[in-house]
């Protein structure tokens, strides 16, 4: 049956009439808006900023690293700046951005539906994250935590009280807030899709929001009981986990764990579905395996709850428990394998637009790659009793979480800034910002496996001479890494003021969030969201093509 | 001039091959081996490189590739061609991985258990102190996810898992240290000459059990050379047990963050000839009292790391005086 | 514009039946939402009870340094607390009637009891021996229930603010029921968290 668009539009309902939105305008977004594309650009900027800040601090560590002695930093607050930047790129950066900022923004929109399930709720989880962003970077004012963002006692309980409370805190309201968002997402997913759109019709981002989010509904908890108990050992004196007292700190491992190993995934399977996304629009394809993917990621999320302890192979858990953990652990390499071959797949024999979106995306696929060979290799307990708190676990977890996750939410924000700003960015200046973070980000962290190799622990602001020459050649990684991002704020900031308007759909995209005005309209569509049932129909025929080029206008248009 | 590019694909793919291989074999990545377990460690370490390395060669390959020929050709607006999957191939790249991680799984566990890994489990075929049993009392009672003694009786000490006894391997250990881990130093106390040093001191070929504990926070005892590395806990006693086969010396680093100094928990082990060794037992046994006074004042070993702490032993030694510490340590059990 | 420039035959297809009106919004999914609230909630009073089992697993305490707890006053609260837990299960049944009298009945005698169970734990607290910080297991007793009492709190804050709304002539009907759904649900979810809990502290 061939129907054109327009012929059903008619019989939709009118567009409705909206009272509380006002026009967005840059003030719009210091408010408490409920309009989940304010949102998510709300909690795209903030927790850029965080990165900003988190980026910063780690050019602290590694100008402190360049050379064997401490120099640049005292020792304590060397510890204070590793210990802050992990807690920034993961719970103000990586989280947030990843699953706030494209998840509010994208999955109404990607499920036709006009908002969240629970608007103020959105609101709410948002705004909780600026005041603990403040407190956790405030606290260096007076006293930052120092006890790595693991932050294992009894060291935490020795180590600073006001910076230990100030990180208990601060992640307390970050917890929440995640776990509002994940009931939100959860909900929305579940409940809004527009009538017609079944699961198995969603693109793929939505399928990772759905696993990410049931991660963090199941997992943050457990995070926020550790963090009361750390915190009772901490101001009350009770001995939860203090061996002085009787504590048994293995236990606060084991629950921290089971927070922190899924964080890794809450982290990256927004990034997989972005991803799966993105590429076929630019590779003008299908996506290659579609319900592989999908059900892909609700195994990693299954498989990540039960995976934690790999991160505790030398920490005294019995032997029977490692081996568990340790083919838990490389059985997700299967799922991850079969996203990774997926992605290859879907761009093999398309035709590529190796635009800045594209380039990030390519580079998401092959440093994932890395991090993921290392992971499992650092799951096999007799190899990981040696690399354990060493550089190498720096290398891979920058390969997982930067090369990874990082590269993904590039690839996202250009993917989508138009639809968000309603305006291009430079494609000149993203490839050199592409090109600049690939090569800082290689030069930064491929060469910390030969350190971790090699016999440098993790966490040391002084280290052995010999390994003198390939640290500065990683702090000088690290500057360009920085550097790289100057490119990128200058173009994102320039364009959204001054860049080229962006038509609806400038990608040609078949998904629904390109089926509207760019910026959408505050109801996201006017009338009903178009119903698509294929979001990677690429390549059907010439003819076909067409579907890409109309307008969101043009959707309602005929409307009488 | 035309090349079939299945010919090519062959090609690429026994060129990856035997990269892989031969970069398994020599790729120099690691320390030297000086401990029994690090030749299987090792052996795993590069079967596992050879597959990384080949997996990454195909990805990236297959990506640059793809980037180059496929990339669109100016002027051309048409897509790709429409294919959704094949599922033979997804199959076939579900299952590879499959196998490869299960063979690595169980290749793993083999080297583990040969290196004593899973010793802990099966007490009750040889004869250990006390404290080893309440360890497998433990995980057939428990079952919990720690393991440590149950044992209501303060007296039996608490017994966590490490690398113990090598299957089939009976007897007590030739030479047992005590190790303790403090903020911010290895204190090696040697039960069989009562003597105590701030380096560790074993004879090469021998079998040698360190049984590692923390007076403060959390240490690990890492010894890169020997590919062994433990964390230390307080109030609990876990066990490294091996042999080492190269004398020399090599670095004693301490892996768990443990404070402001803990890139500065440095030491060394003495790898010695039985001689020497021997030497050295005496040296000890006659100046027992001197060592001694090494142990009250652990900071002053740092000292004689040499060109390491050099640049800071004189910050260190202000910051580390024995009252310090002492303050130190008293705070800690505190809170 | 007619033709078919779009063929629309897998890839889209507007249905134009479905009216998606923005200000009646949508269904209310609060109630589905809460459960998933709640699911995170038991994830947090799961992890605590994780915690206190391997602690008891692995504890080196000997064993005269256990609490002594008394089984029959927490005994009473427990049946204070599953008897309110049927009560209140009773404006259920009111409210679909559109009985708010009834509602308001049941909710009183449930926030009664649920106060009734707060006093009983105050009391069973200044009656013990034991301190917050004596030991380990003093601890995990003091703060799995003061943990579980906060909820318990909570719930009972819910079911009064559901009485003081209820006041207002129709802010809830048989139509309009969240408020009152949802302090039940929560109430449920209280009352089954306590008897883990009971099992857990009190009887292993």
């Amino acid at each position: 049956m061939t129907q054109t668009v327009q012929e059903n539009l008619p019989g939709s309902s009118p567009p409705p009439a909206h009272g509380h939105h006002k026009p967005t305008t840059w003030k719009t977004y210091f408010t408490f808006c409920e309009d989940h594309k304010v949102i998510g650009i709300q909690y795209l900027v903030t927790s850029f900023i965080f990165y900003l800040i988190g980026g910063a601090l780690a050019v602290g560590v590694r100008a402190e690293l360049a050379t064997p002695q401490v120099d640049v930093v005292s020792r304590e607050l060397y510890n204070q700046l590793f210990t802050v930047h992990a807690t920034v790129m993961i719970f103000l950066w990586i989280v947030p951005a990843g699953t706030g900022a494209f998840g509010n923004y994208l999955l109404p929109l990607m499920i036709g539906a006009r908002d969240m399930a629970f608007p103020k709720l959105n609101a709410v989880a948002f705004w909780m994250i600026p005041p603990a962003g403040i407190l956790l970077i405030g606290s260096f004012l007076v006293e930052a935590p120092a006890s790595g963002w693991t932050s294992y006692p009894p060291l935490s309980l020795v180590s600073g009280q006001f910076g230990e409370m100030c990180w208990i805190l601060s992640l307390l309201i970050l917890g929440t807030s995640s776990i509002l968002g994940a009931i939100n997402f959860s909900t929305t997913i579940l409940k809004m899709r527009r009538p017609g759109l079944q699961l198995t019709q969603m693109p793929l981002f939505c399928w990772a929001m759905l696993a990410a989010s049931a991660l963090m509904l199941i997992s943050t908890p457990v995070l926020a009981g550790a963090m009361i108990l750390l915190s009772f050992d901490l101001i009350v004196g009770t001995n939860f986990f203090n061996p002085a007292g009787g504590g048994e700190p293995v236990v606060y491992q084991h629950m921290f764990w089971f927070y922190s190993h899924p964080a890794v995934y809450i982290m990256i399977l927004p990034v997989f579905g972005m991803i799966s996304d993105i590429l076929p629009v630019h590779a003008r394809k299908p996506i290659f395996g579609y319900k592989a993917i999908a059900y892909s990621s609700l195994a990693i999320s299954f498989l990540g709850l039960i995976v934690w302890a790999h991160h505790m192979f030398t920490s005294g858990t019995p032997p029977w428990l490692r081996m568990f953990f340790m083919v838990a652990t490389m059985i997700i390499a299967v799922p991850t394998g079969i996203k990774v071959f997926s992605w290859v797949a879907t761009i093999w024999g398309g035709k590529l637009r190796l635009n800045s979106a594209m380039l990030f995306s390519m580079g998401f696929v092959s440093m994932f790659v890395v991090g993921g060979l290392s992971g499992v290799m650092v799951a096999s307990v007799p190899f990981d009793i040696h690399v354990h708190d060493t550089y190498f676990i720096v290398a891979h977890l920058h390969y997982v979480l930067f090369g990874g996750s990082v590269f993904g939410l590039y690839a996202g924000i250009y993917h989508w800034y138009p639809k968000m700003t309603g305006r291009m960015m430079s494609e000149l200046w993203g490839k050199i910002h592409f090109v600049l973070t690939f090569i800082g980000f290689n030069l930064c962290f491929m060469p910390m496996h030969w350190l971790g190799l090699q016999g440098m622990p993790r966490r040391v602001a002084e280290y052995d001479p010999q390994f003198a020459t390939v640290n500065l050649i990683c702090s000088i990684g690290s500057f360009i890494l920085a550097i790289s991002t100057i490119p990128f704020v200058v173009n994102a900031v320039w364009c959204w003021v001054k860049g080229e308007k962006a038509p609806s759909n400038p990608w040609n995209a078949i998904s629904l969030e390109w089926q509207t005005e760019s910026p959408p309209i505050p109801t996201n569509w006017e009338g009903d969201p178009p119903l698509i049932t294929d979001p990677y129909a690429y390549g059907l025929k010439p003819g076909r093509k067409a579907i890409g080029a109309i307008r969101g206008s043009d959707l309602w248009a005929a409307k009488p | 001039m035309n090349i079939p590019t299945t010919i090519l694909t062959l090609l690429a793919g026994i060129t990856i091959t035997l990269l892989s291989l031969w970069l398994g074999q020599n790729n120099n990545l690691l320390p030297i081996a000086a401990s029994d377990n690090a030749a299987g460690v090792d052996s795993l370490f590069n079967a596992m490189l050879a597959i990384s390395v080949g997996l990454f060669f195909l990805v990236q390959g297959l990506i640059v590739i793809a980037a180059i020929k496929f990339r669109q050709q100016p002027g051309d607006e048409s897509d790709g061609p429409p294919i959704h999957g094949n599922i033979p191939l997804e199959i076939l790249w579900t299952a590879i991985p499959a196998v490869l991680v299960l063979g690595i799984s169980v290749y793993s566990f083999e080297i583990y258990n040969q290196m004593g890994g899973l010793d802990p489990m099966d007490h009750s075929a040889h004869m250990k102190p006390a404290a080893v049993q309440v360890a497998m009392q433990t995980d057939a009672m428990a079952g919990g996810l720690l393991a440590d003694g149950t044992s209501a009786d303060p007296n039996r000490p608490n017994f966590a898992a490490g690398v113990g006894a090598k299957p089939g391997q009976m007897d007590p250990a030739d030479v047992t240290v005590n190790v303790m881990g403090l903020q911010y130093a290895w204190i090696f106390t040697y039960p069989e000459t009562g003597s105590v040093s701030g380096e560790l001191h074993i004879p090469v070929g021998q079998d040698v059990e360190l049984d590692i504990t923390a007076q403060d926070v959390l240490h690990a005892f890492w010894v890169p050379q020997f590919r062994l590395k433990q964390d230390a806990i307080p109030g609990k006693t876990t066990q490294l047990r091996f042999v080492a086969t190269q004398p020399g010396t090599y670095p004693i680093v301490c892996a768990e963050l443990c404070g402001s100094y803990h890139g500065g928990m440095r030491t060394q082990v003495f790898v010695h000839t039985p001689e020497e060794y021997e030497q050295w037992k005496q040296t000890q046994i006659a100046s027992g009292i001197e060592t001694e006074a090494i142990a009250m004042a652990p900071p002053s070993d740092s000292q004689s790391d040499g060109e390491f702490l050099e640049p800071f032993a004189e910050a260190m030694a202000m910051d580390m005086s024995p009252e310090m510490m002492h303050q130190m340590h008293a705070g800690s059990s505190h809170s | 514009m007619q033709g078919s420039t779009a063929d629309t035959e897998t890839m889209m297809n507007v249905a134009g039946t479905t009216a998606v009106d923005h200000h009646a919004d949508h269904p209310d999914f609060r109630i589905f939402g809460l459960i998933m609230f709640l699911i995170a909630e038991s994830m947090i009073f799961l992890g605590l009870f994780a915690a206190y089992l391997t602690f008891r697993a692995v504890s080196t305490l000997p064993e005269d340094q256990m609490p002594e707890l008394e089984l029959l006053l927490p005994g009473i609260n427990t049946m204070i607390l599953i008897s309110s837990s049927f009560i209140i299960h009773q404006a259920e049944d009111s409210i679909k009637e559109n009985d708010i009298k009834g509602v308001q009945k049941w909710f009183g005698i449930s926030a009664l009891l649920g106060i009734i169970f707060l006093g009983g734990q105050v009391f069973e607290y200044s009656n013990l021996d034991f301190g917050l910080t004596d030991n380990i297991f003093a601890s995990t007793f003091y703060l799995l229930t003061g943990f579980h009492g906060l909820h318990v709190l909570v719930g009972v804050l819910t079911i009064l603010a559901v009485l003081w709304r209820s006041r207002e002539e129709g802010h809830y009907s048989e139509e309009s029921k969240f408020g009152i759904e949802a302090a039940e649900l929560y109430w449920h979810f209280v009352d089954v968290v306590w008897i883990i809990l009971f099992i857990l502290l009190y009887l292993l």
